[in-house]
């Protein structure tokens, strides 16, 4: 028989019982639902944890530090390191040639410090962080309200949402950090000029000066004693163009961490702010080079990563990522995926079996039929085509209202979480995902254990003798 | 004027089909029930024969053999120089579909399928065309006189109509015999001889071989040109019936 002649005889006969049919219809969408529902569930958890990793922006960072500096995150590195004081010193030279690694996007010192800002004659102490260019596009600042700095040197600045929020004199109480809108403390604030009070490290006064900055205004001399310390220290003032307030989390694990001022790169390190590991170079003899505390270094995709720390610690720096940790992660979820699919399956294993009983109910039910077909022409293998088709269609119309089903009730666990979420007064968030490749594999995954289901009834009726079937009415 | 003015068609004709020896036994608890026990026969291509018989003679259980749903304990039914019993049950499906109609006391149509759908089903099995079947059903299904039922179900007829749709189904892929178990067991007299009228046109218009059960002589003597007597699943009788032949269906009609 004809696959399309088939068909249309199997769906003209589910409808005939259907009642039976359909129970048996829906017994398979239940486990269908399930299935779909526990993977979404799986998925939309993993998916949840990679979104808050990747928009930490470690994915794809190595962070270099010193092994003078004596700072590494492995203690195996500390232990192989022949002297601290013979390591390579972390400068522009270093940062340069990490740069240069193939596999490396770019490599930026991390300047951060704390500093004081006055804002309508208030002061008001905070850390600040230089961020490159390139943090634009990450989504740790797709949240940004204004905008992002016209220029990696631009005398403007981006507020942290909590520090706006003081600037306003508005207090924003911890785990409340949703109740105030970004757009809202953004407003008053944006185009405002903030001023920023630093400490400016200068070479001995033998060097010339570093070129100063536009919008530079006062320069006070203090504290200047070239014959013992090697550089000087002097206090200066940078007005700032507010450009934009973010709403990234302080605390999040981005390298600019716990930083609620962020100026652009190029300018931070323009104005030579005291860094905290200055103090430390102070103890040994001066380089007229700076050194960096730490440098970030961007790879170009997350797989690169281990070739990137490999290559750096040939260079003789210590290196730290987060690709053991996701490692782990990801293990975990596939682990879990694996058993809430394990569960799943066991629901369609019971409609499966339902399948099996409506098939070999409907043999009995049209022996006669099956006799008539058979003494008609109907071969073995038409029969049990047939059957099979029939025990198809169930699965696949299962597995459509299956996934449907499955895709409302994860919609309704979401919306029931998000709810609790929001008495515990935390933000609501989607554990929730139903990818393409999961619906096309749920009807798949029906409709072949509806035919493995099929098999022995589809067996049976095909082996049925016309003359016994036709004897009995 | 018809295929039985010319004699060679019978007695020095082709054969249609040919028992040899066929046996069929099957054991019911201790006892072994021979239902046909030993048959040899020819009908002739073109012939109208029928089986006649007691209940229980073996005449259906032969009819069976003959139709190949069931296979011979021994012997051989050959049919267009094959034997069934060495046919595979592919190739035995296939000659049931093409070689052989039947149709039945009960009138074995499927209650759940129109008419049409009924007379279609062994087109689908056989893969006519789907734009050909409609137009095929609806001509047989007129060729019956069923033109105007062909959407009902056969639960909305009559016996008489439902054994004409079967007759319609039975015909539909062109098959070169007929075989006829009690066709019109379960008809009065009048809708029994309007099937028999509908039978004996087919085997003179279209030189179709005609083999009948049933246990109503009249009826074989009135209808059936040779009358074949079992008993006990033995063949005890083989006379022609002449008086039969020449009554064209179309003389009667007037």
């Amino acid at each position: 028989m004809k696959t399309y002649d088939l068909t249309e005889l199997a769906l003209r006969n589910l409808r005939e019982s259907s009642l039976r049919n359909s129970l048996t219809t829906i017994g398979i969408s239940v486990g269908v639902a399930s299935l779909v529902a526990m993977l979404s569930l799986g998925i939309g958890l993993q998916k949840l944890a990679s979104r808050r990793l990747a928009s930490s922006g470690l994915f794809d960072t190595v962070v270099v530090t010193s092994r003078r500096d004596l700072r590494g995150f492995s203690r195996d590195d500390e232990r192989n390191t022949a002297s601290a004081a013979e390591s390579r010193r972390l400068d522009e030279s270093a940062r340069q040639e990490i740069e240069r690694l193939p596999e490396a996007l770019e490599a930026y010192p991390d300047i951060r410090f704390v500093t004081e800002f006055r804002y309508q004659d208030k002061p008001h102490l905070t850390m600040v962080s230089g961020i490159p260019a390139s943090a634009r596009s990450n989504d740790a600042f797709s949240g940004i309200q204004g905008s992002f700095f016209s220029s990696e040197d631009a005398p403007e600045v981006i507020l942290q949402k909590s520090f706006a929020a003081e600037l306003l004199d508005q207090a924003i109480q911890p785990g409340q950090e949703d109740a105030i809108p970004v757009a809202q403390l953004a407003k008053p604030l944006l185009g405002q000029e903030l001023t920023m009070r630093y400490a400016e490290r200068l070479p001995p006064p033998s060097t010339e000066g570093a070129t100063v900055p536009a919008g530079q205004t006062a320069a006070l001399k203090e504290n200047e004693n070239p014959s013992e310390a090697a550089y000087s220290v002097i206090s200066r003032e940078q007005k700032l163009k507010i450009v934009g307030v973010s709403d990234l989390d302080p605390d999040s694990m981005r390298g600019a961490a716990r930083a609620r001022v962020f100026l652009p790169l190029k300018l931070a390190e323009h104005l030579h702010v005291m860094q905290p590991s200055d103090l430390r170079d102070s103890m040994r003899s001066f380089n007229k080079q700076p050194s960096y505390s730490t440098i970030s270094v961007r790879v170009k995709s997350p797989k690169q990563i281990e070739a990137v720390e490999q290559a750096i610690k040939k260079l003789g720096f210590n290196t730290f990522s987060i690709l053991d940790a996701t490692r782990s992660l990801r293990q975990f979820f596939a682990v879990l995926d694996l058993f809430l699919g394990i569960f799943g399956s066991l629901a369609l294993a019971v409609a499966s079996i339902g399948i099996v009983n409506t098939l070999v109910m409907a043999i009995l039910e049209r022996r006669r039929e099956i006799g008539i077909m058979k003494a008609i022409g109907a071969s073995d293998g038409d029969v049990k085509k047939l059957f099979f088709a029939e025990a198809g269609a169930m699965g696949v119309l299962g597995g459509v209202v299956g996934v449907a089903l499955g895709w409302a009730i994860g919609h309704v666990i979401n919306l029931g979480t998000n709810v609790y979420l929001k008495r515990q007064a935390l933000p609501p968030e989607n554990f929730w995902s139903v990818p393409w490749w999961l619906v096309g594999a749920a009807i798949i995954f029906a409709f072949v254990v509806s035919l493995v289901s099929g098999l022995y009834p589809a067996a049976r009726a095909a082996r049925l003798d016309p003359v016994q079937a036709l004897r009995y009415e | 004027m018809s295929v039985d003015s010319d004699p060679s068609n019978h007695q020095s004709g082709r054969l249609a089909l040919r028992a040899v020896e066929v046996c069929r036994h099957y054991p019911m608890g201790e006892t072994l029930i021979r239902a046909v026990d030993g048959v040899s026969l020819e009908v002739r291509a073109g012939e109208f024969v029928a089986l006649l018989g007691s209940s229980g003679s073996g005449k259906s259980s032969l009819l069976n053999l003959i139709a190949g749903l069931d296979r011979p304990t021994s012997g051989a039914v050959i049919v267009e120089d094959r034997d069934l019993a060495q046919l595979s049950r592919q190739e035995l499906a296939k000659y049931r579909l093409r070689t052989v109609g039947m149709v039945f006391q009960s009138f074995n149509l499927v209650s759940r399928m129109t008419l049409e759908e009924n007379v279609e089903l062994p087109m689908r099995f056989a893969e006519v065309e789907r734009s050909q079947r409609d137009g095929r059903a609806r001509q047989a299904l007129e060729r019956v006189g069923l033109g105007g039922r062909a959407t009902h179900r056969p639960s909305q007829l009559s016996g008489g109509e439902q054994q004409r749709a079967a007759l319609a189904r039975a015909l539909i892929n062109q098959p070169k015999i007929l075989l006829a178990d009690e066709p019109t067991g379960n008809l009065d007299s009048r809708t029994g001889t309007e099937i028999m009228d509908f039978i004996r046109e087919f085997n003179q218009s279209l030189a179709m071989t005609i083999v009948m059960v049933t246990h109503e002589r009249a009826l074989a003597e009135r209808y059936a040109e040779r009358m074949i007597f079992l008993a006990d699943g033995k063949l005890i009788g083989d006379q022609p019936n002449p008086a039969a032949v020449n009554t064209s269906v179309r003389e009667q009609r007037r």
